[in-house]
């Protein structure tokens, strides 16, 4: 049918004329660059790259550290998308450098690379962590049983019974989504979406005994009822994770639970 | 065998014994922020809880209680052209108007009412601004509420 076949007359290795040889491109990064020990604002400092567009954003940040400018600083670790280090702003959204093809960002364009927002920018594209980690750590993200004994069995649950929180076990800590969340930016009192992911995974989880705690912990004036639903941790998140039904589901545990 | 090797991490060998022992116990996991009286105020009770569930029931009724008065006041039988004292007089005498103006205004009024109040907490930023703010919205709020109430409940249709 409709299966694209290789016209012979290409494939007999005349290329086709305008066909660069070569598949690297000319890209303009401009990243946000800040330094508290050179200048008190930060500036926006344009590098050219020529780079292949099925390159990552992460490649051409490493291509500029090595190769352009050793000080330009950002986190990364596993560079495959699993650790959540190098979440940044790329064009305007919170996206992992080490999941973003260049190709589908528009590289005929400037690509603006900056920190994300709301935290408090240490040296360009770090950020620092702690008040999303102190969130993270106020829900409690761990298996808490009222049973002290050491158990002598592993904890059994169904399947349906772990499909339940299925969704909010890939969360990666990146912090994309309470980054991009509107609320949060305005004075980082609110616990976050990425908080509430991770109270939500245990609060479903069969094998929790502390659900009523955490609850009660996200019942907070700014806990889960100062989400106003704009789905920008939802767009965010990289792992694909539903964040806004997460968080609607705790609101609607809260409001069961009481009533 | 070196079991006792471990690395600045404290990791031993894969296959070899307990890292930590006794005398060198595991690195103590502090507990999370305890939330007790002196950390940073975490509201107790369910007053957003209630608060947001208003905002969602209120909705619903506004619906049909704003839609409504909107048809009888400026589409139905002549329109806004038949508005006048005799008109407000004339609904007024009837209990079931007075209490669908009152319902419509204390639910308006404070749906309205929360809805900015969320709207200063996302977007004042200091801590004043807010007390300001809010202390202007409780007063309008609460003022109209009181006067709106008063009107429909002494109202004189033989007033000169």
């Amino acid at each position: 049918m409709a299966t694209p076949v290789l016209d012979k007359s290409d494939a007999a290795g005349k290329p086709e004329p305008g066909f660069a040889d070569s598949p690297y491109i000319t890209v303009t990064f401009r990243i946000r660059r800040f330094n508290p020990e050179v200048a008190a604002e930060a500036s926006w400092e344009d590098f050219q790259l020529e780079i292949d567009p099925k390159e990552r954003v992460l490649d051409a940040l490493h291509k500029i550290k090595w190769d352009l400018d050793g000080t330009l600083t950002f986190r990364r670790s596993c560079a495959h998308g699993i650790c959540g280090s190098d979440a940044m702003r790329i064009n305007g959204k919170n996206r992992l450098a080490c999941k973003t093809l260049i190709k589908d960002i528009n590289p005929e364009k400037p690509i603006t690379v900056e920190a994300i927002k709301g935290l408090t920018v240490l040296k360009d594209l770090v950020v620092d962590m702690e008040p999303f980690f102190q969130a993270y750590r106020d829900v409690m993200p761990f298996l808490i049983t009222k049973d002290t004994n050491e158990p002598t069995r592993e904890r059994l649950q169904t399947a349906e019974d772990r499909e339940r929180f299925d969704d909010t076990t890939k969360c990666i800590l990146c912090a994309a989504c309470t980054t991009s969340c509107p609320v949060f930016w305005n004075d980082g009192q609110y616990f976050g979406p990425a908080a509430i992911v991770n109270a939500h995974r245990f609060i479903f989880d069969s094998r929790d005994e502390a659900g009523e705690q955490r609850l009660e912990i996200l019942n907070d004036r700014d806990g889960v009822w100062r989400c106003r639903t704009t789905f920008n941790c939802t767009d965010a998140c990289p792992r694909g994770i539903e964040v806004t039904k997460a968080i609607a589901e705790v609101k609607r545990a809260l409001i069961t639970r009481r009533y | 065998m070196s079991t006792s090797e471990k690395t600045a991490a404290g990791v031993g060998p894969v296959e070899g014994g307990a890292v930590y022992t006794v005398d060198n116990p595991a690195p103590f996991i502090e507990a999370p922020r305890k939330r007790t009286k002196k950390t940073p105020k975490s509201t107790r009770g369910n007053f957003e809880l209630a608060a947001w569930l208003f905002m969602r029931l209120s909705g619903v009724v506004l619906v049909v209680l704003v839609l409504g008065h909107l048809l009888i006041q400026l589409v139905l039988d002549g329109g806004v052209s038949k508005i006048g004292f005799a008109f407000v007089a004339g609904r007024w005498a009837s209990p079931f108007w007075q209490v669908w103006d009152l319902l419509m205004l204390w639910l308006a009024m404070l749906h309205g009412a929360n809805g900015l109040r969320t709207v200063i907490n996302d977007y004042a930023e200091r801590a004043n601004t807010r007390l300001w703010l809010k202390g202007l919205l409780y007063t309008a709020t609460v003022f109209t509420i009181l006067l709106g109430t008063l009107v429909i409940f002494t109202f004189d249709p033989n007033i000169r």
